[in-house]
C-alpha cells in the first residue's frame, strides 16, 4: 500500500500540473505575460472611456471589444483553458455557456427595448380616454 | 449514493477492497486505473459549475442593462461612479489573480515560501478589494443612493454585490486552503481542491473585467 502523501502517478500530465522545478520560471513568466497584456488592455479601456479619442457613440462597442479581448487573455494565460489534454470538453462547455449568456443578455435587451411595439404608448391611451 | 460508492470503489486500484474509511480515503487520493486522470475530471466538473455561475451573473447583468436608464429622477452612473476607485479595485483583483497563479505553481513544486507567500498576497489584495467595495457601497447609501432609490441602483447593488459576495466566499476558501495545506501537506486531493480554488478565483476576475468595462466605464463614458 502506498502512502497517500506520495504522488502515485506521473503518466497523465495535465498542463500546469506535475511541474518540474526547472519549469517554474517559465510558468511564472506565462502569468507575467498575461498580467502585462491584461494591464495594457485595462489601461486602454480606462483611457478611451474618458478621452475624446474615439468617436463617442462607438465608445460602448469599443469597451465591449476590449473587455472580450481581456477575458480571452485571462482564459488563455490564467485559466489555461486552451492547453489541456481534454481541452475540447472545456472549450465546448464554455461555448455552450457563452450561447446561454448571449441569449440571456441580448434577448432581454431586445425584448425590453421593443416592449411597446404591441402595446399602445401611454400618452396615446391617455389622449383616447379624455 | 450507490453511484458514488461505485465511483469510489472503481477508483481503488486493487478493487475488492471493503469500502471502509481506509478504502474511501484511498479512493480520494489515488488516480483511477483507467480513464482520464481524476484531476482532469474534477477540473472539468468544477468548470461546469463556474459556467453556471457565469450564467447567473449574466442574468443579473441583463437586468442591469435593462434598468440602466430607470433612474426614477435619481442619480445616474455618471453622477455616482468614481473611476480612480474602480481603477484601484481592478488593480487589486488583477494582481491577486496573478498571485493565485503563483500559489498554484508553489503547490505543484511543493515550495512553501512561494505557496504561502503568494496565498497571503492573494488574500491581502482580495480583502483590499472587498474593503474598497464596502466603502463605496457605504458612501452611496449615505448619499441617499442606496438600492431602494431607483431600479438602476437596485440592479447595480445586486450585480456588484453578488460579485463582492463571491469574492468574500473566495477569501474564506483561500484561508481554508492555506490551513489544509498546512495541516495535511501537498496531498493529491488537497492540490485538486487548490486547482478548483484557482479556477474560481480566476473566473471572478474575468467577471470583474465585464463589470468594470460595461458597468463603470460605459456608465461614465460621454454619450
Amino acid at each position: 500500500m502506498n502512502n497517500s502523501s506520495i504522488p502515485q502517478s506521473h503518466g497523465d500530465v495535465a498542463p500546469g500540473d506535475e511541474l518540474a522545478p526547472a519549469d517554474v520560471p517559465h510558468a511564472i513568466g506565462g502569468y507575467l505575460l498575461g498580467l502585462a497584456l491584461a494591464t495594457l488592455l485595462t489601461c486602454v479601456s480606462f483611457y478611451i472611456a474618458q478621452s475624446t479619442l474615439v468617436w463617442q457613440p462607438s465608445i460602448p462597442i469599443a469597451l465591449s471589444v476590449l473587455a472580450l479581448a481581456q477575458m480571452g487573455v485571462h482564459l488563455v494565460f490564467f485559466l489555461h483553458i486552451t492547453s489541456g489534454p481534454d481541452n475540447v470538453n472545456n472549450v465546448m462547455a464554455l461555448a455552450f455557456g457563452l450561447l446561454i449568456v448571449m441569449l440571456l443578455v441580448f434577448g432581454s435587451l431586445w425584448i425590453m427595448t421593443h416592449l411597446d411595439h404591441n402595446v399602445m404608448p401611454m400618452e396615446r391611451m391617455m389622449r383616447m380616454q379624455r | 449514493m450507490s453511484a458514488t460508492a461505485e465511483t469510489f470503489s472503481g477508483g481503488v486500484a486493487g478493487g475488492g477492497l471493503a469500502l471502509g474509511s481506509r478504502g474511501h480515503a484511498q479512493a480520494l487520493t489515488e488516480e483511477p486505473a483507467h480513464g482520464p486522470a481524476k484531476r482532469i475530471v474534477v477540473a472539468y466538473g468544477f468548470w461546469i459549475f463556474l459556467i453556471s455561475d457565469i450564467i447567473l451573473f449574466s442574468a443579473l447583468f441583463a437586468s442591469y442593462a435593462v434598468l440602466t436608464d430607470a433612474t426614477a429622477g435619481g442619480p445616474t452612473g455618471r453622477d455616482l461612479f468614481e473611476l480612480p476607485t474602480v481603477a484601484i479595485e481592478t488593480a487589486c483583483l488583477l494582481l491577486s489573480t496573478v498571485f493565485c497563479g503563483f500559489a498554484g505553481i508553489g503547490a505543484q513544486v511543493r515550495r512553501n515560501t512561494l505557496y504561502y507567500g503568494s496565498m497571503t498576497a492573494t488574500f491581502v489584495l482580495g480583502a483590499t478589494f472587498v474593503a474598497i467595495e464596502l466603502h463605496e457601497f457605504a458612501t452611496l447609501i449615505a448619499a441617499g443612493a442606496g438600492p431602494g432609490r431607483s431600479g438602476f441602483l437596485s440592479a447595480f447593488f445586486a450585480l456588484i454585490g453578488c460579485h463582492g459576495l463571491h469574492v468574500t466566499a473566495g477569501l474564506l476558501w483561500l484561508l481554508t486552503m492555506m490551513a489544509q495545506v498546512y495541516a495535511k501537506g501537498y496531498r493529491d486531493d488537497i492540490r485538486r481542491r487548490l486547482l478548483c480554488f484557482a479556477l474560481f478565483w480566476h473566473t471572478l476576475d474575468i467577471i470583474w473585467v465585464a463589470l468594470f468595462s460595461l458597468v463603470y466605464l460605459v456608465g461614465v463614458a460621454p454619450r
